[in-house]
C-alpha cells in the first residue's frame, strides 16, 4: 500500500464515520459479539477491531470481567461523549493533522495511552508518521513510541519515516543521532537492513560513545531481522570490543553475547582490557561481562584445583609477598621446586578473580550473583568461601531475589558445604516467609546438616513441624528423614521423633511421617522391630488411609521381624476389610500374601478369607490383585511356573530409596542461570565448558601495542581532572606501562603515585615468577638465576610491605612484555639487588629477616614509603613520592592493610604485640581498653611468629554454647599468613583442671594461604578463672597453646524483672555479698556508660530499674547455673558503690575487681 | 532479553502492556494466571515460570504483578533487579507505585519504559538520567504545560550518560548547601518460647539526603568500621578505599539515595531491645483460649522505645478476642486473623500488658502451633550495633556545608515464637 492509496482511504472512514454514526446502537452490539458481525459491516473497520476483541475475548476468560472497566476510562479520556471507535480515531486524526502543537501532543498521548492498555491503533499509522519530523520534542518522541510498535504491520508506510531518521543520522547533535539510529534500528521492516548495516558501521565509529553504544545495541537487533547479516555485524561487534571506553563495554558484550558467543577468539585481545573496565561499567553491563567472561576463562585457563597436593608445595613466596617469615630451607625447597612444574595459576586468571571480587558489594543483586558464579566456577576451592557472606546477605533483598538466590545456595551447599555453614542460623526459616522460600531454606538447612550442627538443626526442625502451613509441615518432616538417611548418628532421634509424629491429628503429617519412617526402616530394619511393632499398634488409631497403608507394608515386608504382631494384624484388618480405603485394601492383600508365604501354618484361612472379600469387591483393582496373587501364592495343578517362586518375587530385596536433594548436579548448569533455576536447557544458554586438558596459549591474550592502558588512563585524566585521582582503579590498571606513564606526569598527584607503587611491586614479584615459569631461557645461567630469584624474593617481598601489603599485589602480573622487557626489568632489579646488598646475601638470612621486618614495621607506622624500581634515581624518587604523600594526606591512599580478611591482625601488627608475641602467655597481657558493647574484645591465643606464619585468635563471642549449655563458647580465628597452605588444624592433649572439659571445633582440613577462618570451641571452665592449656597442631607442627577467660565471660545473662531481682538479691545476702565503694572515672558521665562498660566487662544483662540513679545487672554462671547480681548504685559527684551477689565467692571478688577497674577508668 | 511487560493488578486484569521487540500476545499471560490461581497467597507465585515458548520472570510489588516475558537464557535474577529498579523509578517519579498513579500517568510510564530498556537491553536505569530525559511530573509544571504548550521531556542530552559518574547531574546548585545522614539499623531476630535468642542480626542502611552544589567529593568515615560485617554500596563510593582504609568516599548523587547497606552478622553480639513474656494457651474443650503478653525493656542502651507494636497471626479456628490492654489499643481482624497491639511508648515502669480470652470456632479442634508474634519498634538516636558516623570530610568544593547525621533503631524481621 502506497501513501496515494492510504490518503485515498480517508473518504472511505469518512463515509464509515456516517454509517456509525447512524447505527450506533447497532455498533455497540457488534462491538460486543465481534464474531456475528454483519457481512455488510464495513470492512476496514473491522480489521482493525477484530485482534484487539479477540484479545479481550482471551483475556476475559481468566482475567474476570475487567474489561469494562478497562474499556471505559479510555472512552473517557478519548472524548467526552460516548463513540464508537472509528469516529474518536478521526477525531485524532483531524488533532494531528492541526498545526497546533498541543493538539497534536495531546492526540498522540491519547494514541500511547491506547497502546499501552494493547488497543489496536494501527489505523492511525498514516496519519501519525506524517509528524516524525515534527518540531516538538515530546510529540517526536511519542511518534518514535508509535512507530516502532506498528512498523511491523505497516512496513511501506514506515518507510516514510525512514529519510528523516537518515538525516538524523547527520546531526551535530550526539543525543540525535543517537536516538535516530535507535529508532531507525528498531523498525522491524527487511527492506532496510541494508540501511541499517551502513548506519551501525558509520555509528560505530562515531566520535560519541555515546552514539557508538547505541551502535552495539542496534546490532542484535539487526541480527535478529536478518541473520544473514552476521559476518558483517560481527566485524562491528570485534571493531566495538576494542572500544576503551566503559560505555561501550556492557552494550557490545551483550551484542557479542546474542549475535556470536561461540567467537570466544574475538574476546582473547580484549581480556584483560574487558577486567579492568569492569568495575566502572554500569551495573547491568558488569553482569553479561561477568557471565561472558566466566564461559571464556573456562576455555582459557587450567583447573584451579587440579592439583591441590602440588598447590601447596608450590610455594611461590613472591605471590603472598606481604609474607614475613620464611626460613632458609624452605626457600631452598622452594627453590628446587620451581624446576618442577606446579599448577601456576596464569595472571589473567588472577587478573579476573581479582578485578570481580569488590563487586561482590554491589548493591544490585545480579551483579553479586554474577559474581559469586564466577567464583564459584572459576577459583581456587580456598577461595570461593568469600561469596558466601555477599549471597547471605542477598536474602534480606525482595522475595523474588531470595529464591533465585536460595536456590542457586541450595546447589552449591552440595559441593561445598563448608562455605555456609558459618551463616547457618541465617537460614532459619520464620513463619511469615512466603511457603516456596520455606521450602528452599529447608533444602539448604537440609544440605549444611552435618555431624556437628545436626542437634541445632534438629531444634529448629521440631519448630517447623508444629507450622500452620501443611506444605512446609510436609517439607519438614521429609527433610528430618534426609538428615536421618545423611547423619548416621542421629538416626534413631530422628526415628523417634517422626514416631511421636504418628499421633498427629493432621492427616498430612501422619502419613508424610509414615512415609519417612517407612524409608528410614528400609535402610536397617533389624534394629528397629521396637517401632514397627509400635506401628503395628497404632494402626488402631491412625485413620489416614495413606498411613494405614505404609504401616500394612511395612508390617508385611518384615513379617519376620514382627512374627507374632503380623497375623494378629492381618485378623483385624480382616474384620475391618470391607470398610477400607482402596490402598488399604491392596496392602491387606500384600499383607496376606507375605504371611501366606512365611507363616502358611497361621494365616492360611485368614488369606483365604480376605482374598475371598477382595474377590467380590467393588473396585476392580482390588479384585484383579486378589485374582493375580492368589494365582501367585496358592499352589493348585493349574498354577504356573511362577508360584514356585512366589517367596522371591514378592519378599525380595527392596532397596532403600535413597534420599538426596534435588539439586544434585544441577551445578552443570552455569549456576544464576535460568536454565539453572529451571533445571533445564533454555533457549540460548551457553554450555559451561570443560577445563582444558593442558594450557591454551595464554599469549593469544598479549595484545601488540600495549598502550591501550596508557592511553585511556591519560584521556581520562584528562577529560575529569577533578574526580580522576578518586576513581582510579589503581590496581586494575596496574598494566606494565602503567608505571612507566604514571612516572611521566608524577605531578598528577599522590594518587598515581601510589598506584604506579603498587603496580610496581606487582611487576616486581611477577618478575620472579616468571623467573621460576621460564626455564627455556635460563638453562645455561641456572646458578646465577638461583642466586638471582633469592634476591628477587626479598626484594619483591620488601617493597610490597612498604606499600604496606598491597593485597594480593604478586597477582597482578601481567605478561605483556616480551622478552625485552623481562630484561629490561631484570636489570633494574639487578641495580636494586645491589643497593640492598646488605639484606641479600644468603647466608645471616634470618637476621636480616627480622631485621627487616621490624624496620619496616616502624616505616610503615609512620608513612607507607613506596618503593619501585624504575630504571634511574631511585632514591630520588622515593624520597620525593614520600613528601608527596605528607603533603597530599587528605588524598592519599595508605597502605591497604590485610585487614579485609581479618580485620583484628591490625592491633597484633604493631611493634608492641610484635615484640611481645615471643613469650608465650602473653594473650591475657594484650591491651585491656575496654571494648565497647557490641564489638568483642580479641585475644592472641598464637602469635603468627612463634606459629610460623599461623596467627590465632580468639575471643569470647558470649553466644550460648549450643551443643552444651555448660560451655563457654569460644570463637578462634586462624589466619594463615604463610604462602602455603596448612593442614589439619585441630586440637590435642587437653590439659585441664579437674573437672574441666573442652569441646573440640571439628578439624580444619585445609586453611589456604593468605586466608583465614573461624572456629567456635566450647570449654566448661568449671566457673573458675584457671587457662585451658592444650595442644594447637597443624599437619607438620604442634603449639602449646592456653585460653584463659576473665572472670565476666564465664557467666551468660539472665533476663529478671525487677521483683525477682530484689527476691534473689535478698536470697544472696551475708557471705555471698561483695560490696565496695569507688569513683567512677571521668568518662562515665551517665548511667548509660556505666552499662556499657560492665556489659563490657562482664556477660551480664541489664534488669530494668525504677530509679535513674541504680543500674542493676544479672547473669548466671555459664556452668554451674549460680546466679550473679551486680548493682551499681550512683551518688553525687562521681562517686558509686558496687555490690555483687554471688554464691561464688572467688568469682564475685574477681567480678567486683574487674568492673571497679572498667568504672574507675 | 526482556522481551514485553505486561503489568496485572490483584485482581487478575491486565492495565499495561510494554513491547521492546516484536509484538507478543497478551494470551501469554494465562500461564501466569494459571500459576497465579494455583498460588493461593500472591507472594507464592514462582518468580519464574515456563511456558512453551517464552518464560515468564515476574516481581510482585505494591500490589501490582510486574509480569515479563524472556525468550532466551538470561540471568533471572538481572530481570527481577531490573523490575524492581522499575518499580522504584516509577515511585521515585509519582511518589507511589500504585495501580492508578500508573494508569493516571501511563505516557509518562511509557515514556520510561521507552528510556530504560532498548531492545530489551537496560539503558538508562539511574533515576538521575532518567529524571533529565523525562521530568517527573508536578502540578505546577503540568500547569505551565497546558497552557504554554511545553513538554517535560527534556531536550538535552543528559551529561550524567556520558561522564563516568552517571548518578550525578551537573551543575547542581543550591543556596543552602546541606548532606543529612541517616542510620537506621533493624534487628532481625526471631527468639524462642524462653526469651533465648535463636538467631539475631543487624541490617544496617544508610540513607543519605545529599544537596550540595558543583562536584562535592566525600569521605565518610567511622568510629568502629570493623562492626561492619558485610556491606554493599551505591555505585558511587569507592571499593578500593573501603577496602583499604575503611572510609567511605564518593561523589553523592543529587538528592535522595541509599549511600550503603551492611550487615552485622550473627557472629556479634546483638542487643535485643526488649523482651516479651507471653502465654497463649487454647483448652481443649470449651472453645477458648487465654492470651496474656507482657512487653519489657530488655538492652535499650538507656533510650526509650517508641512505635511498639505487636502483631499476631492467629490461628483460623479463632473467631474473636476480648482482651484488655493495659496500655496502648488492640485490634483483632476476624477476616485475616490478624490481631494488632498497637502499643506506642514502652514504659519501663509500668510494663504494657496484654491480657484476655480469645473464643474459638467451637467444634474445631484446638490448633496445635501457637501463633508467634512478630514485633515491630523504633528507638530514635540508637544505632544498636554500636556504629557511629566520625566524621564527614567535603573536597573538591569551596563552601561550607550543614551536615547531620541521625540514628534509628527497628525492629526488622523480629519474631518471638511460642
Amino acid at each position: 500500500m502506497t501513501t496515494m492509496q492510504k490518503l485515498l482511504q480517508l473518504p472511505v472512514n469518512a463515509v464509515n464515520m456516517v454509517k456509525s454514526v447512524q447505527g450506533v446502537a447497532q455498533g455497540q452490539e457488534e462491538a460486543l459479539s465481534p464474531v456475528l458481525t454483519p457481512d455488510s459491516g464495513p470492512q476496514n473497520w473491522y480489521n482493525a477491531v477484530q485482534p484487539e476483541e479477540l484479545r479481550h475475548l482471551r483475556s476475559g476468560g481468566t482475567g474476570g470481567g475487567g474489561e469494562g472497566s478497562e474499556d471505559r476510562p479510555g472512552l473517557e479520556e478519548g472524548l467526552t461523549s460516548v463513540q464508537s471507535q472509528p469516529l474518536r480515531h478521526d477525531d485524532l486524526k483531524e488533532m494531528l493533522d492541526s498545526n497546533k502543537d498541543s493538539l497534536k501532543l495531546e492526540a498522540m498521548k491519547r494514541i500511547v495511552a491506547m497502546i499501552a492498555r494493547g488497543k489496536n491503533a494501527s489505523d492511525l499509522f498514516p496519519a501519525v508518521v506524517k509528524n516524525v519530523a515534527c518540531k516538538n520534542i515530546e510529540v517526536k518522541k511519542l511518534v518514535y513510541v508509535y512507530l516502532v510498535r506498528y512498523a511491523e504491520e505497516q512496513q511501506d508506510l514506515a518507510l516514510l519515516s525512514i529519510s528523516t531518521f537518515q538525516r538524523g543520522l547527520k546531526d551535530p547533535n550526539q543525543l540525535i543521532r543517537a536516538s535516530a539510529l535507535r529508532v531507525l534500528s528498531s523498525i522491524r521492516v527487511t527492506i532496510i537492513v541494508p540501511i541499517m548495516m551502513l548506519a551501525i558501521k558509520e555509528a560505530a565509529s562515531d566520535m560519541s560513545p555515546y552514539v557508538r553504544k547505541t551502535a552495539a545495541h542496534a546490532i542484535p537487533k539487526l541480527h535478529s531481522l536478518d541473520p544473514e547479516q552476521k559476518d558483517q555485524l560481527i566485524e562491528v561487534i570485534e571493531k566495538l570490543l576494542a572500544d576503551k571506553t566503559t560505555l561501550v563495554a556492557g552494550s557490545v558484550v551483550m551484542a557479542f553475547e546474542e549475535v556470536c558467543p561461540d567467537r570466544i577468539d574475538l574476546i582473547h585481545k580484549n581480556y584483560r582490557k574487558l577486567c579492568n573496565l569492569l568495575i566502572d561499567v554500569e551495573e547491568w553491563g558488569q553482569v553479561v561481562i561477568i557471565n561472558m567472561l566466566t564461559r571464556y576463562a573456562r576455555t582459557q585457563f587450567l583447573n584451579p584445583n587440579i592439583n591441590e597436593s602440588l598447590l601447596e608445595e608450590s610455594s611461590e613466596k613472591a605471590f603472598y609477598a606481604s609474607d614475613d617469615e620464611e626460613d632458609e630451607d624452605k626457600k631452598a625447597e622452594a627453590a628446587t621446586l620451581a624446576k618442577r612444574k606446579p599448577y601456576v595459576m596464569d595472571p589473567d586468571h588472577r587478573l579476573l578473580l581479582r578485578n570481580t571480587k569488590p563487586l561482590l558489594q554491589s548493591r544490585n543483586a545480579a551483579v553479586v550473583m554474577a559474581v559469586a558464579q564466577l567464583y564459584f566456577h572459576l577459583a581456587p576451592k580456598a577461595e570461593v568461601g568469600i561469596i558466601a557472606k555477599a549471597l547471605v546477605r542477598l536474602m534480606r533483598s525482595h522475595s523474588e531475589v531470595q529464591y533465585v538466590v536460595l536456590q542457586n545456595v541450595a546447589t552449591m551447599t552440595i559441593k561445598r558445604r563448608g562455605m555456609f555453614e558459618p551463616y547457618l542460623k541465617s537460614f532459619y526459616i520464620r513463619s511469615t516467609d512466603p511457603t516456596q522460600i520455606k521450602i528452599l531454606k529447608l533444602e539448604v538447612l537440609t544440605n549444611l546438616a552435618n555431624e556437628t550442627n545436626i542437634s541445632t538443626i534438629l531444634r529448629e526442625f521440631q519448630t517447623y513441624i508444629k507450622s500452620m502451613d501443611k506444605d512446609f509441615v510436609a517439607a519438614s518432616i521429609q527433610a528430618i528423614g534426609r538428615c536421618a538417611t545423611n547423619i548416621g548418628e542421629v538416626r534413631d532421634t530422628c526415628l523417634n521423633g517422626l514416631v511421636q509424629l504418628l499421633s498427629n491429628r493432621d492427616e498430612l503429617v501422619v502419613a508424610e511421617s509414615v512415609v519417612v519412617i517407612k524409608k528410614l526402616l528400609q535402610m536397617q530394619p533389624e534394629q528397629h522391630s521396637d517401632i514397627i511393632k509400635h506401628m503395628a499398634k497404632l494402626i488402631d488409631n491412625i485413620q489416614v488411609p495413606m498411613a494405614r497403608a505404609s504401616i500394612l507394608w511395612l508390617i508385611g515386608e518384615y513379617c519376620e521381624h514382627v512374627p507374632k504382631i503380623a497375623p494378629d494384624v492381618l485378623r483385624n484388618m480382616a474384620k475391618t476389610f470391607t470398610n477400607e480405603e482402596d490402598i488399604v485394601k491392596l496392602q491387606i492383600i500384600n499383607l496376606a500374601a507375605k504371611l501366606y508365604l512365611t507363616n502358611s501354618k497361621q494365616t492360611k484361612l485368614l488369606t483365604q478369607y480376605v482374598l475371598n472379600l477382595a474377590k467380590y469387591d467393588q473396585n476392580y483393582d482390588i479384585r484383579d490383585r486378589a485374582r493375580f496373587i492368589r494365582q501367585l501364592i496358592v499352589p493348585t495343578d493349574k498354577s504356573g511356573a511362577l508360584s514356585k517362586y512366589a517367596k522371591k518375587l514378592f519378599l525380595a530385596l527392596k532397596p532403600a530409596p535413597v534420599l538426596q536433594s534435588t539439586f544434585k548436579d544441577r551445578d552443570h548448569f552455569q549456576l544464576g542461570s535460568l536454565s539453572h533455576l529451571l533445571n533445564a536447557k533454555a533457549a540460548g544458554y551457553q554450555e559451561l565448558p570443560d577445563w582444558p586438558e593442558s594450557v591454551p596459549d595464554p599469549s593469544v591474550r598479549n595484545v601488540e601495542i600495549p598502550d591501550w592502558s596508557k592511553c585511556t588512563s591519560r584521556k581520562d585524566r584528562k577529560e575529569k581532572k577533578t574526580e580522576k585521582p578518586f576513581y582510579s582503579d589503581s590496581e586494575g590498571e596496574s598494566g606494565p606501562t602503567e608505571s612507566a606513564d604514571s612516572e611521566s606526569d608524577s605531578g598528577s598527584g599522590s594518587e598515581s603515585a601510589s598506584a604506579s607503587d603498587e603496580s610496581g611491586s606487582g611487576s616486581e614479584s611477577e618478575e620472579s615468577r616468571e623467573e621460576t615459569e621460564s626455564e627455556d631461557e635460563e638453562e645455561d645461567e641456572e646458578k646465577e638465576k638461583k642466586r638471582k630469584k633469592r634476591l628477587d624474593k626479598t626484594k619483591a617481598k620488601k617493597p610490597a610491605e612498604e606499600s604496606a601489603e598491597s593485597e594480593q599485589s604478586s597477582g597482578t602480573e601481567d605478561r605483556k612484555r616480551g622478552r625485552k622487557a623481562v630484561k629490561n626489568q631484570k636489570s633494574a632489579s639487578e641495580s636494586e639487588s645491589e643497593s640492598e646488598s646488605s639484606e641479600s646475601e644468603d647466608e645471616s638470612e634470618e637476621e636480616s629477616e627480622e631485621e627487616s621486618e621490624s624496620d619496616t614495621d616502624i616505616r610503615k607506622k609512620k608513612t607507607p614509603i613506596s618503593k619501585q624500581p624504575p630504571k634511574q634515581s631511585k632514591k630520588e624518587s622515593k624520597k620525593e613520592r614520600q613528601e608527596m604523600s605528607l603533603l597530599d594526606l587528605d588524598d592519599f591512599e595508605p597502605a591497604p592493610a590485610s585487614a579485609p580478611v581479618t580485620p583484628v591482625n591490625f592491633l597484633s601488627s604493631s611493634l608492641v604485640s610484635d615484640l611481645e608475641g615471643l613469650s608465650l602467655t602473653n594473650n591475657i597481657l594484650a591491651p585491656t581498653t575496654i571494648a565497647p558493647s557490641g564489638s568483642i574484645k580479641m585475644y592472641e591465643l598464637l602469635h603468627r611468629i612463634t606459629g610460623e606464619g599461623l596467627a590465632v585468635e580468639y575471643c569470647f563471642s558470649r553466644q550460648p554454647f549450643s551443643p552444651d549449655p555448660n560451655m563457654v563458647a569460644v570463637q578462634i580465628q586462624f589466619t594463615n599468613n604463610t604462602n602455603s597452605e596448612t593442614k589439619n588444624l585441630h586440637i590435642e592433649e587437653p590439659r585441664l583442671q579437674s573437672g574441666m572439659r573442652i569441646r573440640e571445633f571439628t578439624e580444619i582440613d585445609v586453611l589456604a594461604a593468605g586466608e583465614s577462618v573461624t572456629v567456635v570451641m566450647g570449654i566448661d571452665f568449671c566457673d573458675s578463672t584457671q587457662a585451658a592449656n592444650f595442644q594447637l597442631c597443624t599437619h607438620t607442627r604442634k603449639f602449646f597453646v592456653s585460653i584463659q577467660p576473665p572472670v565476666g565471660e564465664l557467666m551468660t545473662p539472665v533476663f529478671l524483672t525487677e521483683n525477682d531481682f530484689k527476691k534473689e538479691q535478698g536470697k544472696l545476702m551475708g557471705m555471698n555479698e561483695i560490696s565496695e565503694k569507688l569513683m567512677l572515672g571521668e568518662k562515665c558521665v551517665n548511667e548509660h556508660v556505666i552499662v556499657e562498660r560492665v556489659t563490657a566487662t562482664a556477660n551480664l544483662s541489664r534488669v530494668p530499674c525504677g530509679s535513674e540513679k541504680e543500674c542493676r545487672f544479672a547473669g548466671k554462671t555459664v556452668s554451674s547455673g549460680c546466679l550473679v547480681l551486680v548493682t551499681v548504685p550512683t551518688k553525687e559527684g562521681g562517686a558509686a558503690q558496687l555490690t555483687v551477689n554471688c554464691e561464688k565467692m572467688l568469682i564475685g571478688t574477681l567480678l567486683v575487681k574487674d568492673i571497679m577497674q572498667a568504672l574507675s577508668q | 532479553m526482556i522481551h514485553s511487560l505486561f503489568l496485572i493488578n490483584n485482581a487478575g486484569d491486565l492495565f499495561l502492556e510494554k513491547h521492546w521487540k516484536s509484538v507478543i500476545s497478551r494470551s501469554v499471560c494465562d500461564y501466569f494466571f494459571e500459576a497465579r490461581e494455583k498460588a493461593v497467597e500472591p507472594d507464592n507465585v514462582p518468580p519464574v515460570i515456563r511456558t512453551p515458548h517464552h518464560y515468564l520472570i515476574n516481581i510482585y510489588r505494591e500490589k501490582i504483578f510486574f509480569v515479563s516475558v524472556i525468550q532466551t537464557e538470561v540471568p533471572p535474577l538481572f530481570v527481577i533487579e531490573f523490575l524492581h529498579r522499575v518499580a522504584e523509578t516509577f515511585q521515585d517519579y509519582f511518589g507511589e507505585c500504585s495501580e492508578s498513579t500508573i494508569k493516571d500517568n501511563v505516557v509518562i510510564v511509557y515514556e520510561l519504559l521507552e528510556e530504560m530498556l532498548d531492545n530489551g537491553f537496560p539503558l538508562a536505569t539511574e533515576s538521575n538520567i532518567l529524571k533529565e530525559l523525562i521530568r517527573p511530573p508536578t502540578i505546577l509544571r503540568s500547569m505551565v504545560n497546558t497552557i504554554t504548550g511545553s513538554s517535560n521531556v527534556g531536550e538535552t542530552l543528559p551529561t550524567g550518560q556520558l561522564s563516568t559518574i552517571p548518578w550525578r547531574r551537573a551543575g547542581v546548585k543550591y543556596t543552602n548547601n546541606e548532606a543529612y545522614f541517616d542510620v537506621v539499623e533493624e534487628i532481625d531476630a526471631i527468639l524462642d518460647k524462653s526469651g533465648t535468642t535463636v538467631f539475631a542480626e543487624i541490617q544496617g542502611v544508610i540513607d543519605a539526603c545529599v544537596k550540595l552544589s558543583g562536584m562535592p567529593d566525600l569521605t565518610l568515615s567511622f568510629m568502629n568500621p570493623r562492626l561492619l560485617d558485610d556491606v554493599s554500596f551505591h555505585p558511587c563510593v569507592r571499593y578500593k578505599r573501603w577496602e583499604s582504609e575503611r572510609v567511605i568516599s564518593f561523589v553523592p548523587p543529587d538528592g535522595n539515595f541509599q549511600l550503603m547497606s551492611y550487615h552485622i552478622s550473627a557472629q556479634n553480639l546483638v542487643a535485643i531491645p526488649v523482651y516479651v513474656k507471653q502465654n497463649i494457651s487454647f483448652f481443649e474443650t470449651g472453645s477458648s483460649g487465654r492470651l496474656d503478653i507482657t512487653v519489657g525493656p530488655k538492652q535499650t542502651m538507656g533510650k526509650t522505645v517508641e512505635g511498639l507494636v505487636v502483631t499476631v497471626h492467629m490461628p483460623k479456628v479463632v473467631l474473636s478476642a476480648n482482651l484488655n490492654a493495659t496500655q496502648g489499643t488492640y485490634n483483632y481482624d476476624p477476616v485475616t486473623k490478624i490481631l494488632v497491639w498497637d502499643i506506642g511508648k514502652l514504659n519501663p515502669q509500668k510494663l504494657p500488658n496484654l491480657k484476655g480470652s480469645l473464643s474459638l470456632q467451637s467444634g474445631a479442634p484446638k490448633p496445635e502451633e501457637n501463633p508467634s508474634l512478630n514485633i515491630d519498634l523504633k528507638i530514635q538516636q540508637l544505632a544498636i550495633s554500636g556504629l557511629k558516623v566520625n566524621r564527614l570530610d567535603m573536597y573538591g568544593e569551596k563552601y561550607k556545608p550543614f551536615k547531620g547525621v541521625k540514628y534509628v533503631t527497628k525492629a526488622g524481621k523480629f519474631q518471638v515464637r511460642t
